[in-house]
Formats: structure tokens, C-alpha cells, sequence
């Protein structure tokens, strides 16, 4: 019986090649294409609805996009390459994850920067409640015993 | 001790906050930066709405045009077709991409409320679109006399908005 089932397991193995993205179908010859198919669908941006990406939005440009990723899929472009392509037309907004260039700088390495900041001014503020009082100069001693004195009398 | 370290994070934040405010509010969320500004016109092949004649990129006129991406089933583009067949009696050379729609509807459209455009480059599977990252329509292009996309309007054309895009079309060569 188990054995049964495997073999039916087998035969629909070919048929799991298939991704379905918004109850659209499209056919992978292979698992590893339609897995990257899938992770480009859901990690690009639709243009339309800016909040959504290529796998949850239905607006036209997003199936346009999803057909035009499949596409490429099927020409054998690496994943890069069809992120460039997409954009190389409607711009970074495409992609979720920011591009490390000069105008980005500030953003990737922001947090780093506040978090230094951070431990910087804690360190400080840590020293300068723990230093060991300096020694009286000799005005401050001189002073400190007319004090002293005064409160005696 | 130097208190007024203890200011300098407060301090951050809040410049920090002022920046994401105004740099929020700048934000026009339905407009996004054309990558393609400063690029050659895509290459394409089309043909023609009225005359089914064959085009490509080298039938696009030799001097500064619009590039208007229009269809029938978008009403901002009905909004807008008054104020193209304006700008077609001042002169200004309009070419039209009729986007992902029904070539007899078109032909019907044009002739009902009149005709701005120079010709149509038919794109009926929005494939010349995706080339022009074309999200919607209208979207109105500024093209250069040697093919070069100089700038892109996105949303109907009106008297405002051509006040600011009148001066870059000029400059155009």
C-alpha cells in the first residue's frame, strides 16, 4: 500500500513543477525554476500598488511583470539579470531590498551609525559617573580648611 | 560632566523626525521616478491605428514630440483628449501609443472626439509599454528630436501640469 502510494507520489513528481501565482499557471520544465520564480514574484514590487508585490497583486502591470519574469525564466536569465531588466524600466522602486550605492549609503549604514552613537554616549556618560574624584589643588585645600575653620567657630 | 551630551540623541531623533516629514509629505506616492529619462526610445515593432502601416523607432518624427500612452477603457485619458487636440492645434506633434486595447474601439474613440494624434503605434499586448515602464494611463512622455526621452508626465495632461512641462518641451532640440 505505502509502496502504492510513493509510485503516485513518483508520477505527479514531474507535475509539481508548476507554480501558481494568483490562480495564475505557469509551467517550470523544473522544481528549482518555479522556486525561483516564485521568490522573484515575491520579491519585486508591483509598480501599481506600491504596497504589494508581483505575487499578490492582480492590477494588469503586475501580470504583465509576473508573464514578463516568466519569461526570461524561460530563457535561462539568472535572477540579476531579471532584476536589472525590470529595473532598468520602472526604476529601484521594483525591488524590496535598496541597492548599495552613494545616495543609499546613509540608509544601510544608519543604524550601524546610531548604534555607535548610542554606545559611544553610554560609555561616556558611564565614565564620567564612575572617575575617582581629583585631588584638591592647593586653592581648593586652602579654601576646604577655611571652611573648616569657619564652621568650628 | 558635560549634560548637555545627554541632549545629543533627543536632538538626532527629532532631526531625524523633521526629515522623515518632510520627505514624506514631498512624496508623491502615484508618481515614481522614470529610470528611462535620458535613454533612447525603445526599439519596437508596431503598426500603425488609422493606416496598418508597419512602424518601428525610426518612424518617429525628427523633431521634440509627446509620447502619449492612452487606451479607451481609461477614463483619465477621456479627461485629458480635450486638452491633447488643444495642444495638436498649437502644433506640438503628438504621437500616441494606444495601450492594451481594442483597435476598432480606438478607431471609433478618435473619431468621435476628434484626432490629436500624428499617428498611433498599436500595442495591443502592452509589450512596448513594459519597455517604456509604463504603469498605468495616461503617461505622457517628453521625446526629443533624436529620439531621446527627455522626460515623462504621469497622470492626465491639463493646463497646470502643462505649465511646468511647456518650458522642458521647448528646450528640446
Amino acid at each position: 500500500m505505502i509502496k502504492r502510494l510513493l509510485l503516485v507520489c513518483l508520477c505527479c513528481w514531474p507535475l509539481a513543477a508548476l507554480a501558481i501565482v494568483d490562480g495564475h499557471k505557469y509551467p517550470f520544465e523544473d522544481q528549482e525554476k518555479a522556486e525561483r520564480f516564485r521568490q522573484l514574484a515575491e520579491n519585486l514590487r508591483c509598480p501599481k500598488c506600491q504596497n504589494q508585490n508581483l505575487a499578490d497583486s492582480n492590477a494588469p502591470v503586475a501580470v504583465d511583470l509576473r508573464d514578463k519574469v516568466y519569461e526570461l525564466l524561460q530563457e535561462d536569465q539568472s535572477d540579476e539579470q531579471i532584476v536589472d531588466y525590470l529595473v532598468a524600466r520602472y526604476g529601484d522602486f521594483v525591488r524590496y531590498n535598496p541597492p548599495f550605492r552613494m545616495d543609499t549609503l546613509l540608509l544601510w549604514i544608519g543604524p550601524a551609525l546610531a548604534l555607535l552613537l548610542g554606545i559611544g554616549l553610554l560609555v561616556l556618560i558611564w565614565r564620567s559617573q564612575n572617575s575617582a574624584p581629583k585631588p584638591l589643588s592647593e586653592a581648593e585645600k586652602a579654601r576646604l580648611e577655611q571652611l573648616k575653620k569657619a564652621n568650628r567657630s | 560632566m558635560m549634560r548637555w551630551l545627554l541632549f545629543i540623541p533627543l536632538a538626532l531623533a527629532l532631526a531625524l523626525g523633521v526629515l522623515f516629514w518632510i520627505g514624506l509629505g514631498k512624496e508623491d506616492k502615484d508618481v515614481l521616478p522614470s529610470p528611462l529619462v535620458g535613454q533612447p526610445f525603445p526599439a519596437f515593432n508596431a503598426v500603425a491605428l488609422l493606416t496598418d502601416e508597419a512602424l518601428d523607432q525610426s518612424s518617429l518624427p525628427a523633431k521634440p514630440m509627446l509620447v502619449n500612452v492612452w487606451a479607451t477603457w481609461c477614463p483619465t485619458c477621456k479627461a485629458e483628449h480635450a486638452f491633447l487636440n488643444q495642444l495638436a492645434k498649437q502644433g506640438i506633434t503628438i504621437v500616441g501609443i494606444n495601450y492594451k486595447d481594442d483597435s476598432a474601439k480606438a478607431r471609433e474613440w478618435l473619431k468621435a472626439f476628434g484626432d490629436p494624434y500624428a499617428f498611433n503605434i498599436v500595442d495591443p499586448d502592452g509589450k512596448l509599454g513594459l519597455e517604456l515602464g509604463v504603469y498605468g494611463a495616461p503617461e505622457t512622455f517628453l521625446v526629443d528630436s533624436q529620439g531621446i526621452i527627455r522626460g515623462k508626465h504621469v497622470g492626465d495632461l491639463n493646463t497646470r501640469v502643462w505649465q511646468t512641462l511647456q518650458p522642458q518641451f521647448e528646450a528640446m532640440k
